[in-house]
């Protein structure tokens, strides 16, 4: 066989060199032929070109994370949520409840209605007239749906996928959370304290110090969605929502991120909508699994990723789907 | 030619463009070929024909402006000579096209937020938009007869100049800007609509997740989001108004000079008649009386120097804005 002719086929080459990793692949052909043996489902079979990675070594932030578990006072209990938009049901009859102190990861397939779950717990699905809603929120005992909105999404607060700072400047951005309705309009002189309080809890203080009345529009992707978090978190609410927080970012302003959301758990219940698996492992306590609008998996991190009690939630976090 | 890789894949060499091709118009169809001169000479005509008139208008105005006519009044005369300057019509350009968009601006932006933001129920919506359209379509001197059957009502009399027997003059300051707004209002409203239709939704919910409520949310992130887009819309309403001449002819009352009605130092002069530079282009240009064609000339310069220059603001809006706040045209936000 010629070097050219090797090179048109890597597959009889690895064989060559390593039969053994070969195997499986034979060995599920074998069971795929009719009349012989077990139907197995398909598989997708990778050949690997070098051996696995090896595991790697456990993160700073699984230690945090150790070292924090155990968690503060519930803050938010569900009871048997159900949502729905006109004859769509999009989340079904959810029961969950979320302490302080603990980051809440909600995964799953697009679709799968973690979006409109977080979006119920401070009522911005009532925004879309077809949806309704069933089931009780109660937040520190009170049901959320008989305080008035605009208390609720104070004490229960919002961070977007997209970065959406208001234009004006970045001291007004975070003072205009604290500014409450229909009161005399504080100082500056009053707010700034608080302004300056929440912009480094968000971890951004340090690099805007010397421009808070420049337009915070100029800041870049990751420093615009920090300015979120402390306008967020400015008026000290007890609940912190994200709706996929760094889909937007590079991957530095992630990890930036992510370290972020570590520290506010201290005070402050998290629930992160998230995408991204490694993200849910790297930063949640808390998982749960929604697949097409019910809660499959409920559980610590560790346990719904590495021994998953549902066989979805094992084929969703391996990868088998997604 | 192959190229292989270190994981032993042999690339494929990246494809080149054949003399199959056809990359020069030469090759197109002859169909194709006439279209795309058809373009071209299109474009490049149209280029000549601005060209033409800013050049011709500026050689034009170059040899009749002095600075007296822009500071001196005109003159009731049979001669160009006599006839004096054009400061009043320059001063009643500049009082009806305040008046219009004092009085668009608030219907043009209220609509625009009504339409974006609460717009319900849908039919009604629909019937303001087209209503906005209809307004935008109509002739301005339909606008002007209309304004004038308006003014000349009995109940309207104080607007305008009221004759000894009763009869209502029906032309003033007051009533062609009332009218002028309507000519000013839909490129208002079509900017401020489409500039909060720009704003993406979450920027809304990231005010209510504020906990802020929806009139909170449009004083101090929507207005301010689209301000670019309401100075491009006012800008182009007071080009529309600059521009127009049937209202000032049918309701302005066209007099040469400023004729305030009674003592009242401001309100007099508003309900006064007076001239435009576009009335007065047309009274002295060989179309009009053209006792003093010269004067037109030199007033039309006038005019399109205000015209272009309101333009270029609109362009140097636009871009200051984009600069300032990283925002891409039209105050969409990336």
């Amino acid at each position: 066989m010629s070097p050219e002719e090797m090179l048109l086929d890597p597959l009889r080459l690895a064989a060559e060199a390593e039969p053994e990793r070969i195997q499986p692949q034979r060995r599920i052909h074998a069971a795929e032929q009719p009349g012989q043996g077990p139907v197995v489902p398909p598989v997708r079979t990778i050949v690997l070109d070098r051996a696995p990675l090896p595991a790697p070594p456990p993160s700073e932030r699984a230690s945090v994370r150790t070292q924090l578990a155990g968690a503060g006072p519930e803050r938010l209990r569900l009871e048997e949520v159900s949502i729905d938009y006109g004859p769509k049901q999009a989340v079904k009859s959810v029961s969950l409840s979320i302490h302080q102190g603990e980051v809440l990861a909600l995964i799953g397939p697009s679709g799968c209605g973690k979006t409109t779950l977080l979006r119920t717990l401070n009522r911005l699905t009532e925004l879309t007239p077809s949806a309704s809603r069933a089931g009780r929120i109660m937040l520190d005992g009170e049901d959320i749906h008989e305080l008035p909105d605009t208390t609720l999404r104070g004490r229960v607060a919002m961070v977007f996928q997209q970065p959406n700072p208001f234009p004006m400047s970045i001291f007004d951005n975070v003072a205009f959370a604290l500014r409450e309705q229909s009161r005399k309009r504080p100082r500056r002189r009053e707010l700034e304290p608080q302004v300056i309080e929440a912009l480094r809890r968000a971890g951004l203080y340090e690099e805007v110090r010397d421009n808070l009345d420049g337009p915070a529009l100029r800041l870049s992707g990751g420093q615009q969605q920090r300015l979120c978090i402390a306008r967020a978190i400015a008026p000290r609410p007890e609940v912190l929502l994200m709706d996929e927080p760094c889909s937007a970012l590079d991957p530095i302003s992630t990890k930036t991120i992510e370290k972020l959301i570590g520290e506010l758990r201290r005070d402050l219940a998290v629930v992160v909508v998230t995408h991204n698996l490694a993200q849910a492992h790297r930063i949640a306590d808390k998982v749960a699994f929604m697949y097409l609008g019910d809660l499959i998996e409920y559980g610590s991190t560790a346990q719904v990723f590495d021994e998953p009690r549902a066989t979805r939630t094992r084929d969703y976090v391996g990868g088998a789907f997604g | 030619m192959s190229v292989s890789s270190p994981y032993g894949i042999r690339l494929r060499p990246p494809m080149k463009s054949g003399p199959g091709r056809r990359s020069s118009p030469l090759h197109w169809r002859w169909t194709d070929r006439l279209a795309l001169a058809f373009a071209w000479i299109a474009g490049l005509g149209l280029c000549a024909i601005a060209a033409a008139i800013v050049l011709y208008m500026g050689y034009r105005g170059v040899q009749y402006l002095r600075p007296s006519l822009l500071v001196s009044r005109p003159e009731v005369s049979l001669s160009q000579s006599g006839s004096g300057g054009f400061l009043d019509p320059v001063l009643g350009t500049l009082m009806l096209t305040a008046i219009g968009i004092v009085l668009a601006a608030p219907l043009a932006i209220g609509s625009a937020l009504w339409i974006a933001e609460y717009g319900r129920p849908t039919w009604l919506a629909r019937i303001v938009e087209s209503s906005i359209e209809v307004v935008a379509g109509t002739p301005d001197i339909v606008i002007a007869l209309f304004g004038l059957a308006i003014f000349q009502l009995p109940l309207l009399a104080p607007f305008s100049f009221t004759a000894s027997g009763g009869g209502v003059f029906g032309r003033s300051f007051l009533a062609a800007g009332s009218m002028m707004s309507l000519i000013a209002l839909p490129p208002l409203f079509t900017a401020t609509r489409d500039g909060l239709q720009a704003v993406p939704d979450h920027m809304r919910e990231a005010a209510f997740a504020l906990g802020k409520t929806k009139i909170a949310t449009i004083r101090a992130v929507l207005l301010p989001s689209v301000r670019s887009n309401i100075a491009t819309g006012v800008t182009l309403g007071i080009s529309r108004i600059i521009g127009d001449t049937a209202i000032v002819v049918f309701l302005l009352g066209d007099t040469p000079r400023l004729e305030p009605q009674g003592s009242a130092p401001v309100t007099g002069l508003l309900r006064g008649t007076g001239s435009t530079l576009t009335s007065y282009v047309f009274d002295n240009s060989p179309a009009g009386e053209g006792g003093a064609p010269q004067k037109a000339y030199a007033a039309a310069f006038v005019l399109i120097v205000f015209v272009l220059g309101l333009n270029l603001l609109v362009d140097r809006i636009g871009r200051s804005h984009a600069d300032a706040n990283g925002l891409n045209v039209a105050g969409a936000v990336v």
